[in-house]
């Protein structure tokens, strides 16, 4: 559940990535272990990069990214089981027809007895306000909906850590709130990519980047001022 | 086949469905019907390659079968598979893999023209050279007489190959998905 | 979205095993273009008949089966009373009557699903042979999956079009929509792969 100390922690250590001939990250040493964190930036900043780094998506061109003390370039499947990711369109992520079939994806995968499946993803339909969701065919869903289905689809698989994407950019206030709500409400540590500064307010730490590098990383009061100063 | 590569046919096999959907249009002086979803086997072999576009179209085929209304007109099912212009159906297959084996082979010079040579010979001359048979294999009637029936189709897939090779083209520009082999162009 | 062709009901054949009615259906229909018989083909085309009284579907369900190839029947029909004799042209009409309407009688009597679930267990002895099945089932399923959001994606893309003053071609709607799948791609892949 937690790295060597006995605490859940990502470290970064002498990040860099490169893209083709462009350098995205660079210089990137971070130990991460607060359980809500927020990442912020202008667009093209890394900040997306960044949050692909942490679950193996993508991996680093040179140093490391751990999770719980496990390397995201040697044991990427490891590190995907401990880290979930939320995506900004929830469109491209959910996999299957309707809402009981994708919630059992993740589940299948890990060859669990059906009994078990069915029941986990009932369990989880309720934790997310998604009772008789089940037999919904998902392109009948609202965004809003369509959001917490696709957040559904990444807790049910309990991981230790959940990295976010921008997942209310596409959302009305109202949905954002009730995402908010249910991220807010979970266990596990946070990471909350986010251009709604106000979602951070009361977050445990805010990480600023800019063109590739962090350039601010303290608590919001802190921080949010200072990546405002720089925009404006 | 990466997770990449699943997804990929499974949106052109999805992209086929869509161009189904789409209303025939009847061009008056040859009073046949043309339907957008024979140009899919050309698009998916042009732009995804050989394997992944016959793979593509090899799971619309399933997707008709388990009874899904997918070609144009709304049909599916099995009975589609047992009817005597099936050949056409499962030349598709075939079709996207030969497009693609030629898209493939011209890919670094590819212009309209070669394009348009693909899909013509992916698109038309293998999709008849196994519909045509079939017709005559299953229906008990001559090759020459399966022919006739079908050439009046022949204009309307030569207009649809022109606009495969021109998205063929269009699309290489924007997204190249056929990456040339090591030290091959 | 699509919904499949099935037709719920409670006959037998409603009942019967996917892979069990797959079975009948390929060996009566091999039996049927392996044997130039007229009354093979009659009796075949009575047993589909007496079938389709049996799952309760009466002459408009039969109907919808065979309307798609009145057509070409009619031609092959023509053709072989030219070329050959009136016994032969009867025999592809009622082969080919007997042979749709028995494929299409599974198709109406069985859940898509029970399909796809039947396709699996028929590849799963494949697997010795490197046929990764739960990679075909997660491609039958993206691409139902899919298939709405195609339509979805065209419609944005028409209008769009529209508000820029132009009239969407063939060509200008399928171009953006393709281009647009494969960026999906690339995103659909990642979410795959950070869920398994």
């Amino acid at each position: 559940m937690a790295g060597p100390d006995g605490r859940a922690v990502i470290s970064c250590t002498g990040v860099r990535l490169d893209r083709g001939e462009r350098t995205v990250l660079s210089d990137l040493d971070l130990t991460l272990s607060e359980r809500r964190i927020g990442v912020i930036g202008a667009n093209g900043s890394g900040k997306s990069s960044f949050a692909r780094l942490l679950n193996g998506l993508l991996l680093p061109s040179r140093g490391n990214v751990t999770v719980d003390g496990l390397d995201t370039r040697k044991d990427a499947k490891g590190v995907r089981r401990k880290v979930g990711f939320l995506f900004q369109n929830p469109d491209n992520q959910i996999v299957y027809p309707t809402v009981g079939e994708d919630l059992a994806f993740g589940l299948k995968g890990r060859k669990l007895p059906k009994a078990e499946i069915a029941a986990r993803v009932e369990a989880t339909l309720q934790r997310f306000s998604l009772d008789g969701f089940g037999d919904r065919l998902v392109h009948e869903l609202s965004g809003g909906e369509r959001q917490m289905v696709a957040l559904a689809g990444v807790m049910i698989l309990d991981p230790d850590w959940l990295v976010l994407d921008e997942p209310t950019t596409l959302l009305d206030r109202r949905n954002t709130r009730r995402i908010m709500a249910a991220i807010e409400a979970l266990d596990q540590n946070v990471i909350l990519v986010t251009h709604d500064l106000r979602l951070l307010e009361s977050f445990d730490r805010v990480v600023v980047f800019e063109a590739g590098r962090v350039i601010a990383d303290a608590a919001p009061a802190e921080a949010i001022p200072a990546y405002l100063r720089l925009v404006e | 086949m990466s997770t990449r590569d699943i997804v990929l046919v499974a949106l052109f096999a999805a992209l086929m469905a869509a161009l189904g959907a789409f209303p025939p249009l009847m061009i008056p002086a040859i009073a046949v019907p043309i339907t957008a979803q024979s140009m899919g086997p050309m698009l998916a072999g042009g732009i995804l390659g050989a394997k992944r576009g016959a793979l593509s179209m090899l799971l619309f085929v399933a997707l008709v079968g388990v009874g899904l209304p997918l070609l144009s007109g709304g049909r599916g099912g099995l009975g589609v598979f047992a009817g005597p212009t099936a050949g056409f159906i499962f030349g598709w297959i075939a079709a996207a893999a030969v497009t693609g084996f030629l898209v493939e082979r011209f890919w670094r010079g590819l212009n309209f023209v070669t394009a348009f040579l693909a899909a013509t010979v992916g698109g038309i001359v293998v999709l008849y050279g196994i519909g045509i048979p079939w017709i005559s294999f299953v229906g008990g009637v001559p090759l020459a007489t399966a022919a006739a029936g079908s050439a009046a189709f022949i204009p309307g897939d030569l207009i649809k190959a022109g606009l495969a090779a021109a998205a063929i083209v269009m699309v290489k520009r924007a997204y190249p998905m056929i990456r040339p082999a090591h030290g091959r162009p | 979205m699509i919904t499949g062709l099935y037709r719920a009901g409670n006959s037998r054949l409603h009942r019967a095993g996917a892979g069990r009615k797959l079975l009948a259906l390929i060996l009566g229909g091999t039996l049927l273009l392996a044997i130039s018989s007229l009354p093979l083909a009659a009796l075949g085309l009575l047993i589909a008949l007496a079938l389709y009284g049996l799952a309760g579907f009466g002459p408009r369900v039969l109907w919808t089966q065979l309307r798609p190839i009145v057509f070409v029947l009619a031609v092959l029909f023509l053709a072989q009373l030219w070329l050959a004799t009136p016994a032969e042209a009867v025999l592809v009409v009622l082969r080919f009557a007997a042979l749709v309407l028995a494929a299409g009688l599974v198709t109406l009597t069985t859940r898509t699903s029970d399909l796809v679930a039947a396709i699996e267990r028929g590849l799963s002895p494949l697997s010795r042979f490197g046929l990764d099945v739960a990679k075909v089932s997660l491609a039958i399923s993206l691409a139902i999956r899919f298939i709405p959001a195609i339509g979805q994606i065209a419609g944005e893309v028409r209008e769009a079009q529209l508000a820029r003053g132009r009239r969407p071609s063939p060509l200008t709607l399928v171009v953006p929509v393709i281009v647009r799948l494969l960026k999906m791609a690339d995103e659909i892949t990642d979410a795959i792969d950070a869920r398994s």
